[in-house]
């Protein structure tokens, strides 16, 4: 068995792990109040896969996850309060209110975001890796999606484009056992998802994604050889969602053992008990980490409720990087009636947009480290 | 200024933005060691390195969200589709991705990508390789779309096209790659997007002709003019995003009457979207319900008289003109 980190470590994974479980649970009792709309994926149950996985990562090395993302941005430091008002679709939602649950997002913290389509972050990943790659850095980029992800086309296309380029990516399979509500077996052929990037030039592991302690061993020797290699590999973390795939999901496809079964290797009182059996923690400070996430989410409602809703008047903003060299209209604003208030008002957005893409530039600019060698 | 085929002019654009900014880089599938299935990226490998130019595997979707990847992180990447039939493959990436990771995720990030890709009839290669889908591009909020006709826009869109920092679908003509016409050879002559060119005056009807139908549009001026004793005035988008709507609003205010020509599918089309706009911003302008000329809605035949038939030409527009001036066939007299 792995050994443990530092204590401080310990506790901070446990923590991060406890926190996405209360955020998750607080996020569903949200749902059920209608304060959050559309889809809502929750990832209880995978707590240790995420924080293990991410906790292998630098700073500087980016991730990219799917639709069930906010674990991705909590574990990556994204303010619990951005992401529960990005679920209420407010202003200070960690995309503005664009995005809602399946795109959650945040450059600074390089969470290179949750992605909508099923297979789609996979080349973006690869491109992600590719500008790593260029700029001579040694950043990697992990990138995660589910075991129903592995039959797109994007997951052959991008693993033999990412071979053969060298490029230096950790792709990870989640697999929770379901491609909703398809059991593994009778979605993919192959059932040993490590093996599945094999013809494909990218070598894989598996860890045990209920266990942080084995994912982060694992995940981490994999990263490391990444880096040094410039090569891309696959790991397969088997783990399980203990709720449906949506809330909106009656789970006729499996069976209460069957999710009892997995629950009793719920990855965070297994990691917490460890913890304490190692005189990392006392019970009282476990018992404070769990009162501390809790408080946290509360604070994160608290936020979510008082941000402002989205101005209509806000619906055009950042569909494109307005140029002020660039005449005739980008965006056809059919709700307008008269065609000269229409004209006055996009000239308005587009002073007020250009002012605010200096300002995004720059940030964009710092997060990345990119000098602006042409401009 | 100097004589130069578009294919050479595009070259040429490319191969100063590659020279003028290290972040630029061309993946796509040919592109280096063949020198491009229609030698647009000929001699870049050469002269620039396999770092900068990159065959790809053949996987459409893939190397479009490689360049949207890549993009968000720092690159200006130009992706070439070896034609526009496979960007279908690619429409994921294209819209899912391309066009709206700006928006969704609250403008943090651009993606300054660049697509480029040949369209259109004429070689005979049937339904899988000869549309024009300017409307499917046109269609999505957060693409600007290019279809230049001549050698001197495809280079200077081209250019002003890697320097913005949207992503921008560049539509190059099959059949217009070996015309050969005077190019600006300065390196900062680039033609800014959302700026119509007007082909050439005229005072009775205005004839508005997309990618390769702006020059059949400017033939048949000339034959309306020398037979038909019509002025028309043929103006050439050049970008569809943004659209220069008040070029051809203005044109129509003084001519009254229009013709859209494209070859693309009509339902949908980009003929259907201008006649819209047209319709509702200068109904009183107009004295004739305006008309459009497009491409036959029907997959896209090999037959070479089916084929022909398929797209517009010549005849097609001095016809669709003489029907809005309701003089059709006849010379003389003005509205």
């Amino acid at each position: 068995m792995p050994t443990l980190p530092d204590p401080a470590a310990a506790r901070e994974w446990l923590a991060s792990m406890t926190l996405i479980r209360r955020f998750e649970e607080r996020a569903a009792e949200m749902y059920a109040r209608a304060k959050i709309g559309g889809f809502l994926h929750l990832s209880i149950g995978e707590e240790a896969t995420i924080v293990g996985s991410a906790r292998a990562l630098r700073d500087e090395d980016y991730l990219i996850s799917t639709y069930r993302s906010h674990g991705h941005a909590l574990v990556r430091g994204t303010p619990p309060e951005k992401v529960m008002a990005e679920l209420f679709g407010r202003v200070d939602g960690c995309s503005r209110g664009r995005g809602g649950s399946m795109h959650m997002f945040d450059l600074e913290r390089r969470f290179m975001g949750g992605y909508g389509i099923v297979g789609g972050n996979l080349p973006i990943a690869a491109g992600i890796a590719l500008a790593s790659d260029y700029k001579q850095t040694e950043e990697i980029t992990l990138c995660v999606f589910g075991d129903g992800a592995s039959n797109q086309g994007t997951f052959g296309e991008t693993l033999n484009l990412a071979a053969l380029w060298r490029l230096p990516v950790v792709f990870m399979v989640t697999n929770n056992q379901f491609g909703m509500g398809t059991a593994l077996r009778r979605h993919s052929a192959v059932t040993d998802l490590q093996r599945k990037g094999e013809s494909l030039g990218v070598p894989g592991t598996r860890c045990d994604g209920m266990d942080v302690l084995d994912t982060h061993g694992v995940v981490s020797d994999t990263v490391r050889r990444v880096r040094e290699d410039r090569r891309p590999l696959l790991v397969e973390a088997v783990t399980y969602r203990f709720r449906g795939h949506s809330m909106a999901d009656p789970e006729q496809y499996r069976s209460k053992e069957e999710v009892e079964h997995w629950r009793e290797r719920d990855p965070i009182p297994a990691f917490g008990d460890l913890l304490v059996r190692e005189g990392v923690l006392d019970e009282t400070a476990r018992a404070q980490i769990d009162v501390d996430a809790i408080a946290r989410v509360d604070a994160a409602v608290e936020f979510a409720d008082a941000s402002p809703l989205p101005a209509p008047q806000s619906l055009y903003e950042d569909v494109y990087v307005l140029d002020r060299e660039v005449r005739g209209s980008y965006s056809l604003h059919t709700t307008e009636l008269r065609p000269g208030e229409a004209e006055a008002a996009e000239h308005d957005g587009a002073g007020e947009g250009a002012e605010r893409e200096d300002e995004i530039a720059q940030q964009m600019s710092d997060a990345l480290g990119i000098a602006d060698e042409a401009s | 200024m100097a004589q130069m085929r578009y294919r050479e002019a595009l070259n040429a654009a490319l191969r100063e933005e590659l020279a003028r900014d290290e972040r630029v880089v061309l993946m796509g599938e040919d592109i280096g060691v063949f020198g491009g299935a229609f030698k647009v990226t000929d001699g870049l490998l050469e002269e620039f390195g396999e770092r900068r130019v990159r065959d790809t595997p053949i996987s459409e979707n893939t190397i479009v969200g490689l360049g949207v990847g890549a993009a968000m992180t720092g690159l200006r990447p130009v992706v070439e589709l070896m034609t526009i039939n496979f960007s279908l493959l690619a429409f994921d990436q294209i819209v899912n991705s391309a066009a709206h990771i700006r928006y969704m995720f609250g403008g943090q990030v651009s993606v300054p990508l660049v697509v480029r890709m040949p369209q259109g009839a004429g070689h005979q290669l049937g339904p899988t390789h000869s549309h024009c889908f300017e409307a499917l591009f046109l269609h999505v909020p957060g693409l600007l779309v290019a279809a230049p006709a001549t050698a001197a826009d495809a280079k200077g869109l081209l250019k002003a096209a890697i320097r913005d920092d949207n992503p921008v679908i560049f539509l190059e003509h099959e059949s217009l790659y070996g015309v050969s016409e005077e190019v600006s050879d300065g390196e900062e002559q680039l033609v800014r997007f959302g700026r119509a060119r007007t082909a050439r005056e005229g005072s009775d009807v205005t004839i508005v002709g997309v990618s390769r139908m702006a020059r059949t549009s400017e033939r048949a001026a000339a034959t309306l003019a020398d037979e038909h004793d019509v002025s028309a005035e043929v103006i050439d988008p050049r970008t569809l995003r943004p659209l220069d709507l008040d070029t051809i609003l203005t044109s129509v205010a003084k001519t009254n009457r229009c013709v859209i020509v494209e070859e693309g599918w009509p339902h949908g089309g980009v003929g259907a979207n201008l006649a819209a706009l047209i319709s509702e911003q200068a109904f009183d302008d107009l004295d004739a319900p305006v008309r459009r000329v497009s491409g036959a809605d029907v997959p896209m035949p090999y037959s070479k008289p089916l084929e022909d038939t398929a797209y517009p030409h010549e005849g097609d527009v001095v016809a669709a003109a003489l029907a809005v001036l309701e003089r059709p066939g006849a010379p003389g007299g003005s509205s």
